[in-house]
């Protein structure tokens, strides 16, 4: 589950992080008063979406005047940004973030992810920061420092130490970096986090003085611990999810849509995969990736079914059931069910398997109804192509 | 022989009582598997399916030798229950549930440090050796006995696979289904090093998919380790980048995290690669064929 910015940023800053002074606003008016409770002469204005790329698409402007806080939030709230993370429909704004406007003397990355390869979480930094650090590791990867972290002990302060000054952070500025590297790494830990992502971490000027602050932040929560993070799941901003996905979700359907042609209903997320990639290669262009899960229902089924259809450019729908838990007798009234509630008018592939499978032909055989059978992957997938083409 | 499970193996359910593990159990008796008690905390002293029930692993472990343990528990005590059976002396504990937060994985991996015991999944179908022990929830009707060693992330694909080879007259010697998730117990390399030393396993099959380095890492030690053919497949040549495909861990988030890179670097590393998920079966055969191993 992602968060919008200015979540990230209230969240960071009850783990004494430091963050530019600033609030969210729904409207031109509150950005205005926000404005000016906030103080200063420059303010930054951020469209919050959770797609990025939003500085390149207009969705981040500095203005010198309440009234061009305004007049610019005015137009940013209810306007349509297209990055090239959201895709071509873009993402309407709900909201902005309104701070500060800081002055930068350098910038930096700090990241922490979990690293497959040693299971563990790992520290990431470079002293090249407000750009994608995958372009960091292309064109300078001597640019990026890691340290792993042993999940028995924690993120140490040395190791803390041993990162900033690789990326040039020495002097005054430790003890700050020590503080706000070991803040960020116990949210990410305290919050179940998949992934957090300060960049820029910049180094900023107040007054005399100079400072570590976080700019923009970007967090990423594992689903299977929301159940216990009350506080994070409540930060879940359903507008910014795709709706027949979160539809789906609620009846148990893993859905996730694409651009072509071919309907799909597959049990389990590898075989899933693989009937997409079958298509693929017969030359047919999938419309949905749906896994069904185990202990498929008639319901389930037809839930599925009403889904796929819902997206107007599906000319077939492949169902493609390897039952291990499932019942092939069970996929089969689930579908004859489909047919009669919905009136399904495009044509039904199904390749059933495994347990129950003569059983399960035998209801679809003598059903009266036109599904056409294939006996294999392959034969399945190479019918489904053939008459989404025709 | 086989890997990891065998006709010795005795096991345990923990979440016993369970409504899935009471079925699985069920069907793990009826294809021959020693299943010697269980653990539910709070029902210990009790029978179940005519067979003891204990609070605790450790006391299931000192009544009745268990070894192997199939964890049925929910996914928010499942770490902890995988935990307790590493404490007890269990040296092959698997685990079927979907949704085990990542952090609790973390914690797991790092206490099994030092520790010999074989952690199987999650999010995984589990592991049969046929004819002898099943610890999962396959169809264990498809799964014949045969030279075949198979070890995947997702569980449908191995039904898959393993039926292509069936139409085939292809066996299995041991199946193990890794998991889905982005930290699994036991990763490629784990069970490619095993089946190299089965004497009943004479080639192995690899299946992943996208997300990860440990296809291609496994592929690497297949090269400079192995004697046995190995065949490879890699699911989601059709997903999109960014997206979790269904498993926790399918998802791309870099260039080297797509099924042509990895099925890409398995090739040039010397393993044959099925690049249709339809011509696994065929694969394994020809390899067969140009090994000149019998099947």
């Amino acid at each position: 589950m992602n968060i919008h910015e200015y979540q990230a940023k209230e969240l960071l800053k009850s783990y004494g992080v430091a963050v530019p002074a600033g609030g969210v606003a729904y409207s031109d008016k509150q950005a205005a008063q926000l404005a000016e409770e906030i103080g200063g002469s420059r303010w930054v204005i951020k469209a919050q979406i959770h797609a990025g790329g939003r500085g390149k698409a207009g969705g981040v402007k500095v203005v010198g005047s309440v009234e061009e806080v305004q007049k610019v939030t005015d137009a940013m709230i209810g306007a349509r940004l297209i990055t090239h993370q959201t895709g071509p429909g873009g993402s309407v704004v709900q909201r902005v973030w309104i701070e500060q406007a800081s002055v930068i003397k350098k910038e930096f990355y700090l990241g922490f992810v979990i690293d497959r390869g040693n299971q563990r979480i790992t520290m990431i930094a470079s002293s090249e920061g407000g750009m994608e650090i995958e372009e960091v590791a292309k064109t300078s990867p001597e640019k990026i420092v890691k340290e792993v972290v042993d999940p028995a002990i924690g993120l140490l302060d040395f190791q803390c130490r041993k990162v900033a000054t690789a990326i040039g952070l020495k002097g005054k500025l430790m003890p700050q970096s020590v503080k706000l590297m070991k803040a960020v790494y116990r949210c990410m830990r305290d919050r179940d986090a998949l992934q957090a992502e300060i960049n820029p971490l910049a180094l900023v000027s107040v007054g005399e003085d100079e400072r570590l602050m976080v700019l923009d932040a970007k967090f990423n929560f594992d689903d299977n611990a929301l159940y216990r993070q009350r506080l994070i799941a409540e930060m879940r901003d359903l507008a910014e999810e795709d709706p027949k996905e979160v539809e789906a979700s609620g009846h148990g359907l893993n859905y996730i849509a694409l651009d072509g042609n071919i309907g799909c209903i597959v049990n389990g997320a590898g075989l899933a995969m693989a009937s997409l990639d079958a298509i693929t290669l017969h030359g047919g262009r999938p419309a949905n990736f749906l896994d069904v899960g185990g202990g498929a229902s008639p319901e389930k089924v037809t839930n599925a079914c009403r889904i796929v259809l819902e997206d107007p450019n599906v000319k077939c729908i492949l169902v493609n059931i390897f039952a291990g838990i499932n019942r092939c007798d069970w996929i089969a009234q689930g579908l004859i069910q489909a047919c009669n509630n919905l009136q399904i008018k495009v044509p039904l592939i199904v390749r059933l398997a495994g347990t129950n499978v003569e059983e399960g032909r035998k209801i679809l055989a003598e059903s009266g109804l036109s599904f056409i059978t294939a006996e294999n992957l392959d034969a399945a997938a190479a019918k489904a192509a053939e008459i989404a083409k025709g | 022989m086989s890997v990891f499970v065998n006709k010795n193996s005795k096991v345990i359910f923990q979440g016993f009582t369970g409504e899935h593990a009471t079925f699985h159990a069920q069907d793990a008796i009826r294809m021959g598997t020693k299943v010697v008690g269980g653990v539910t905390p709070g029902k210990g002293g009790t029978t179940h399916l005519g067979l003891p029930v204990f609070d605790t692993v450790v006391e299931a472990v000192k009544a009745t030798g268990a070894d192997v343990s199939a964890v049925f528990v929910p996914p928010p005590f499942n770490a902890d229950a995988l935990m307790e059976a590493i404490d007890a002396g269990i040296k092959v504990a698997v685990t079927i549930a979907d949704g085990i937060p990542i952090h609790d994985m973390i914690r797991m991996q790092r206490y099994r440090v030092g520790k010999s015991a074989i952690v199987i999944g999650p999010n995984s179908p589990g592991i049969i050796t046929p004819g002898e022990c099943k610890v999962g929830i396959m169809p264990s009707h498809i799964y014949k006995k045969g030279n075949v060693g198979i070890v995947s992330r997702s569980g449908t694909l191995n039904y898959e696979a393993t039926e292509q080879m069936a139409a085939m007259g292809l066996g299995i010697s041991t199946s193990v289904g890794i998991g889905g998730d982005p930290i699994n117990g036991t990763d490629f390399v784990t069970v490619l090093r095993a089946f190299e030393k089965d004497p009943e396993t004479e080639i192995v099959v690899m299946i992943g998919e996208i997300g990860g380095p440990q296809e291609v890492a496994a592929a690497r030690w297949a090269k400079e380790n192995m004697k046995k053919p190995v065949v490879g497949f890699v699911a989601g040549l059709a997903a999109p980048p960014g997206r979790r495909m269904g498993h926790a861990g399918a998802i791309i988030a870099t260039e080297d995290d797509t099924a042509k890179a990895k099925m890409d670097a398995m090739e040039a590393l010397g393993l044959y690669v099925a690049r249709n998920p339809a011509h696994i079966g065929e694969t394994v055969l020809q390899a067969l064929k140009e090994h000149g191993i019998k099947y």
